[in-house]
């Protein structure tokens, strides 16, 4: 009874996501097609006669009226077929299939450095909140929060590549045989990525265990005796899950669709930069399926998030 | 004393005020406490005994500082303690029961894991020797199912058990000195009771040496030796606990006593003709989806009628979860009924408030519990009250001004406090303005939602003296809704009832002093506790199974209930029963037979 109704309750998360993800790609369907320009003027130039475009626009399929392309192309999405880029004729899942890999290993070893980074220096931060190392921390965060991607990436170049010569300016994937290339190709744009989520992470999980921190029931644990390895990892920590989860999820969200800068400086093939190529060509599937890469995968980590949050709660949990 | 087992002297607590001055909050105090006595420290919110109990752990509040004294346990000076030291001592010397045991437990931990962590942080016994040790504990404090309920969480069981197992919580190590405070304010009288003869019952067996931090004098004449009296963190008298109920020496501490037991104001000098404001039938009303019939899914209130005549008072009293707050919020048109009928004055008025008229939201007004939370914080009274002003009578500029000074005047409060923000007023004075919000409407009807409970008892008491007084001025009628019973009996005219949503006994004030009621009525007349030691222990344990019936039964009271019929009480609902006294009841004991069963308590209530 208690088991079916949680599991009733991540059913119902699920279904609730995949619904979002639907209401999405009608969102995404009809802002592509409200999109200006036109592919097939596009892609003939000024120059074509009125009957070539007519020629091109029918064998694209676009004077078919747009619930129905919506209808081929959603149903292209579920079978695992995004269509074909308009610009060269490519399979879109080709072009993504070789760019994704290496966006999901970015995304990956950033967040294997950051979210224990953060989380380390939030946690400590709250523990030794009002001490000139919180202020410190308070103070390092907001500055790092408010400096621009470009320029925190453009500085690491700067330094690392062009003065120290300790790593290469651009990031050659293909290079990669050994430990050391990895760290070598990937310090900079993780540098540069870990400084714009780190400190949003930091700044969360520091309030979110505060505000535990201040609850009775931490009073409760130091009056009996509890020193403060035990109040924070036993009773706060516990706590504090829900939130910690969210905001490590809004943070780990950026790191698919935000890292356009990044990817631009350091010459990343990552998927970010093939979907700008996409609008500026009016590559409207290609478009379309990174932007339902993103959303998908923005949905997946807060769905994680919730989840976690949930099963981290025994009034939830337990009814 | 020479065998004190604790011995303050010269304690002085300091705290940084909101323009960063520093306060003393507690000053000059000292006293002893022999092994095995209960020491209570009693005084109004402000007065310092939460603080000066904290103390006695080495522990002061965020922004407070122990600035000076002594503090001698044993052996040990507690003030000079280093932090490890103290957390040596917190927990296995000194224990500490809070006020709220629903914020005091950490909600995501099992309450097992809670129980026994101080003994596992000292070391004083192996986890399977504290689960054990706490399994006693838990019968001891006669908690149901003392072998399971370990390993449930917070949330999973009811306040009264949290706040015993709170208990065994700090006497898992065998402290030496166990710090209760205010361990039963936030619980029913019904709950109370129970909670508070566990409590003895445990400090008796174990000779437990405690001191007993309240601000109710009729709670700490059952539990403590020895009473101190304080006020602005000073101690105005200390003395045996007879002698300070019997022949109080300071006048502080006579006021106090004064107010513990409210008398009841003149009786109402309204014609009895005098017509109902608001008129109430069939009332029933609760939470989530209806069904076909109408009945919502989660019902709160069932079959609820009254009336209320103009200048009238009617209380509404019964546990926490009997429906009375909903009861208000269904009047008040926030929660629209899903049967019965209400009448305004002549008029049918609307269940839900978006189809009231002005006029009819304007004749209705909702006093809020706590003032703290009613009242926006960034604005001032004046604004506060002018808005209602504004709305619902038009007054701008000087009008708006004449009608503010005159809602202050009505409130007793002084005009200068217009310009001031709530967050500069007292808590009296905070409710007073709270009040003065919904007279400002010029209401027919106001609805008082438990609104002294958040107060100290003298100054209730003036809330109460001040309500009664709005209502012989302006004719008022008024629903006052509340769980205390001397509050209720000394401000209204009639009393009503409520268990689990069903009014279980309506009648008039009077009334409800003379035997017989109905048996929860009478459950809650034995509850009160009274102004004199022994009286816990003659007090007979209610029969209250702790885990409410699993099935609904015909009548809602039938498992609590010591008169009951099984058979037919379980089977048929209740029959609506007039008594002698004018009284009306839901019950299936004839009268003589309720008189003869359930003990007579008339004088409890004199």
């Amino acid at each position: 009874m208690i088991r079916n109704a949680l599991l009733r309750m991540v059913v119902a998360r699920l279904a609730l996501g995949l619904l979002s993800l639907l209401l999405v790609s009608l969102a995404v369907f009809a802002i592509t097609s409200l999109l200006p320009g036109d592919t097939a003027q596009e892609q003939l130039g000024q120059a074509a006669t009125p009957e070539a475009v007519a020629a091109l626009r029918l064998q694209l399929g676009l004077d078919q009226p747009g619930w129905l392309r919506y209808l081929h192309w959603l149903g292209g999405l579920v079978s695992g077929d995004a269509g074909r880029s308009l610009v060269n004729g490519q399979p879109v899942a080709a072009l993504i299939g070789a760019r994704l890999p290496n966006s999901l290993l970015l995304a990956a070893a950033t967040a294997v450095v950051s979210v224990p980074l953060a989380l380390a220096i939030g946690i400590s931060a709250a523990m030794w909140r009002g001490t000139a190392y919180d202020r410190g921390v308070s103070m390092l965060t907001l500055s790092i929060v408010s400096v621009p991607e470009f320029l925190v990436a453009t500085a690491a170049v700067l330094v690392f590549a062009v003065h120290l010569r300790w790593l290469s300016a651009l990031s050659y994937v293909s290079s990669i045989d050994s430990i050391g290339q990895f760290i070598r190709v990937f310090a900079m744009p993780v540098l540069s990525l870990c400084c714009v989520i780190v400190a949003q992470m930091v700044r969360m999980t520091r309030a979110a265990l505060i505000d535990q921190l201040r609850a009775p029931y931490v009073e409760m644990a130091v009056l009996k005796g509890a020193g403060p390895i035990r109040v924070v990892w036993s009773h706060a920590l516990p706590n504090a899950v829900g939130p910690i989860a969210n905001a490590v999820a809004l943070s780990l969200s950026y790191l698919l669709g935000g890292v356009i800068i990044v990817e631009t400086i350091f010459n990343y093939p990552g998927i970010a930069k093939l979907m700008v190529d996409g609008v500026s060509t009016r590559d409207m599937p290609l478009v379309q399926a990174c932007a339902m890469i993103f959303c998908a995968a923005y949905l997946f980590l807060v769905l994680a998030a919730d989840l976690c949050a949930i099963l981290s709660n025994p009034r939830l949990r337990h009814r | 004393m020479a065998d004190a087992l604790l011995q303050v002297e010269g304690l002085h607590v300091t705290a940084r005020n909101a323009e960063g001055e520093t306060v003393t909050i507690v000053r000059d105090v000292g006293f002893a406490l022999a092994r095995g006595e209960v020491l209570a420290l009693i005084g109004e919110s402000g007065s310092g005994k939460t603080t000066i109990a904290l103390s006695l752990l080495g522990y002061a509040r965020p922004g407070c500082r122990i600035a000076g004294g002594r503090i001698q346990l044993g052996e040990t000076e507690i003030l000079s303690l280093s932090a490890g030291e103290l957390r040596d001592i917190r927990g296995r010397r000194v224990a500490y029961v809070a006020q709220s045991a629903a914020a005091a437990f950490n909600p995501s931990r099992r309450i097992m894991d809670q129980v026994v962590e101080a003994a596992m942080i000292h070391g004083t016994a192996s986890r399977a020797e504290a689960e054990s040790e706490a399994v006693e504990l838990f019968r001891a404090l006669a908690l149901p199912e003392p072998f399971r309920i370990g390993a449930r969480y917070p949330h999973q069981v009811s306040g009264g058990q949290l706040q015993r197992l709170m208990a065994a919580m700090a006497l898992i190590a065998r402290p030496d000195l166990v710090i209760l405070d205010e361990p039963t304010t936030a619980l029913d009288v019904t709950t109370q009771i129970e909670v508070l003869r566990a409590f003895k019952n445990v400090v008796r067996q174990r000779g437990t040496t405690a001191v007993y931090v309240s601000h109710d004098l009729a709670v700490v004449a059952q539990m403590a030796d020895r009473i101190i009296v304080l006020r602005d963190g000073q101690m105005r008298e200390e003395g045996p606990t007879p002698q300070i109920l019997d022949a109080p020496a300071h006048p502080y501490t006579q006021s106090l006593l004064a107010a513990a037991a409210p008398r009841p104001r003149a009786p109402g000098s309204l014609p009895e003709a005098a017509p109902p404001v608001l008129r109430v039938e069939g009332l029933t009303a609760g939470y989530g989806p209806a069904d076909a019939g109408g009945m919502p899914l989660i019902p709160v209130l069932r079959d609820v009628g009254f009336e209320i005549r103009r200048g009238a008072a009617l209380g509404v009293i019964g546990e926490s979860g009997c429906g009375k707050s909903t009861l208000a919020r269904v009047v008040a048109g926030l929660l629209p009924m899903a049967r019965g009928s209400m009448r305004l004055g002549e008029e049918a008025l609307p269940p839900d408030i978006a189809r009231r008229t002005p006029d009819q939201l304007r004749r209705v007004q909702l006093v809020f519990q706590s003032a703290d939370t009613a009242l926006n914080p960034s604005r001032t009274v004046a604004q506060i009250l002018g808005r209602p002003a504004t709305f619902f009578h038009g007054a701008r500029g000087a009008e708006r001004d004449r009608r503010v000074a005159h809602l202050l005047e009505l409130v007793r409060l002084p005009k200068g406090l217009a310009d001031r923000l709530p967050g500069e007023l007292s808590g009296g004075q905070k409710q007073r303005v709270n009040l003065a919000r919904a007279l400002a409407a010029e209401p027919e009807l106001i609805l008082c939602d438990e609104v002294t409970s958040a107060l100290d008892t003298v100054v209730g008491a003036a809330i109460l003296d001040l309500m009664d007084e709005l209502r012989r001025e302006l004719g008022l009628a008024t629903m006052f809704i509340s769980h205390d019973l001397h509050t209720v009996r000394a401000v209204c005219d009639e009393v009503m009832v409520l268990y689990a949503g069903q009014r279980v006994e309506l009648g008039a004030g009077s009334a409800m002093a003379e035997a017989p009621w109905h048996p929860y009525t009478d459950l809650l007349v034995a509850s009160v506790p009274e102004l004199r030691p022994g009286w816990l222990e003659q007090t007979a344990a209610p029969r209250t199974p702790e885990a409410p019936a699993s099935r609904r039964s015909a009548c809602a009271f039938f498992p609590r209930c010591p008169v009951a019929i099984p058979g037919i009480c379980d089977r048929d609902p209740p029959p609506l029963r007039a008594l002698a006294k004018g009284s009306e009841i839901l019950c299936h004991r004839e009268e003589a037979e309720l008189l003869q069963m359930l003990p007579s308590r008339k004088e409890a209530l004199v």
